[in-house]
């Protein structure tokens, strides 16, 4: 898959699910009706209150952390869903509240930076406004 | 269930926030979201009264012996009343410093105890205050208004 034709899956009202499944090879631990959820922005945190700070609306959020306190932080803020990386796995009850709350969670075998990295080549923005276009440029490493 | 009543245009619901119930932390917060989503306000603002409730509920289960949030919504503002029984804030300007924390690492493996809790309520707040007695407790009262938006 070359690097041009995934970075044109992000259109304006984002991009889906599904596409992220296929970038970061990620497993979907909800739904799968979540597959065609909409993302329009990313951001790498562990720390929930930099998550309530700093995400804005439609934000799929890449952690490191599995408690229950990420879906309670994701129902907060709204969320888009809940990337869980290096293949770590939240407990039943966890997913349990994140079906209960309609919230799309996912796990990649991926390290955090990776997986943001891989994400911020298709195109998608982050949440701060040091970089409002999002990397639309050419990404230095092609392929994936 | 909250006790939720309506006395006119007044809103007022209350929940009870257990000690150090981190299975439910965070549910009142959502709660309160959702209610503030089915009287149709406007979303920037039900942000903001979301981030403070969550923030005020998490010091309430992490820091105190348990406690209430009380929220009355008038046509103006949405007004959060916090209140707890616990041992109370010695230095209340250092607690509002970016980055000071008396949590446990068991806390911050959670996701908090960054010391961005307080700040984060201050951010979303359009008035905000604090008091608190050492062996007490502690009362925070956040005002969001309805018209300031962001």
């Amino acid at each position: 898959m070359s690097s041009c034709r995934t970075r044109c899956l992000v259109s304006e009202s984002g991009i889906r699910i599904r596409d992220i499944i296929d970038a970061i090879e990620a497993r979907l631990l909800t739904q799968p009706s979540h597959m065609d959820r909409l993302v329009l922005s990313v951001c790498g945190a562990d720390l929930m209150s930099d998550v309530l700070a700093f995400t804005k609306a439609k934000t799929l959020l890449l952690t490191g952390l599995t408690s229950i306190q990420v879906v309670r932080t994701a129902g907060v803020v709204d969320l888009a869903g809940i990337v869980f990386v290096r293949g770590k796995r939240p407990s039943p009850e966890v997913v349990e509240l994140a079906e209960a709350e309609d919230l799309p969670l996912l796990v990649t075998d991926y390290p955090l930076y990776e997986a943001c990295g891989k994400l911020y080549c298709l195109g998608l923005k982050g949440c701060s406004e040091l970089d409002p276009g999002g990397r639309t440029g050419e990404c230095l490493t092609s392929g994936t | 269930m909250p006790d939720v009543r309506d006395v006119g245009a007044l809103m007022s619901v209350t929940y009870d926030i257990a000690a150090r119930d981190f299975v439910r932390a965070g549910e009142a917060a959502n709660k309160l979201k959702r209610l503030l989503q089915q009287l149709g306000l406007d979303p920037a603002v039900i942000r903001r009264a979301a981030i403070a409730a969550y923030e005020a509920e998490m010091n309430i289960v992490i820091h105190s012996y348990g406690g209430q949030i009380k929220v009355d919504i008038t046509p103006e503002s949405i007004e959060i009343f916090c209140e707890d029984s616990g041992p109370g804030i010695p230095d209340i300007e250092k607690a509002l410093q970016e980055g000071y924390s008396t949590a446990s690492e068991e806390i911050r493996e959670m996701g908090f105890g960054a010391g961005m809790g307080l700040p984060n309520i201050q951010k979303s707040a359009d008035k905000f205050r604090i008091e608190s007695a050492v062996g007490r407790g502690t009362c925070l009262q956040v005002t969001i208004l309805h018209e300031a938006g962001e």
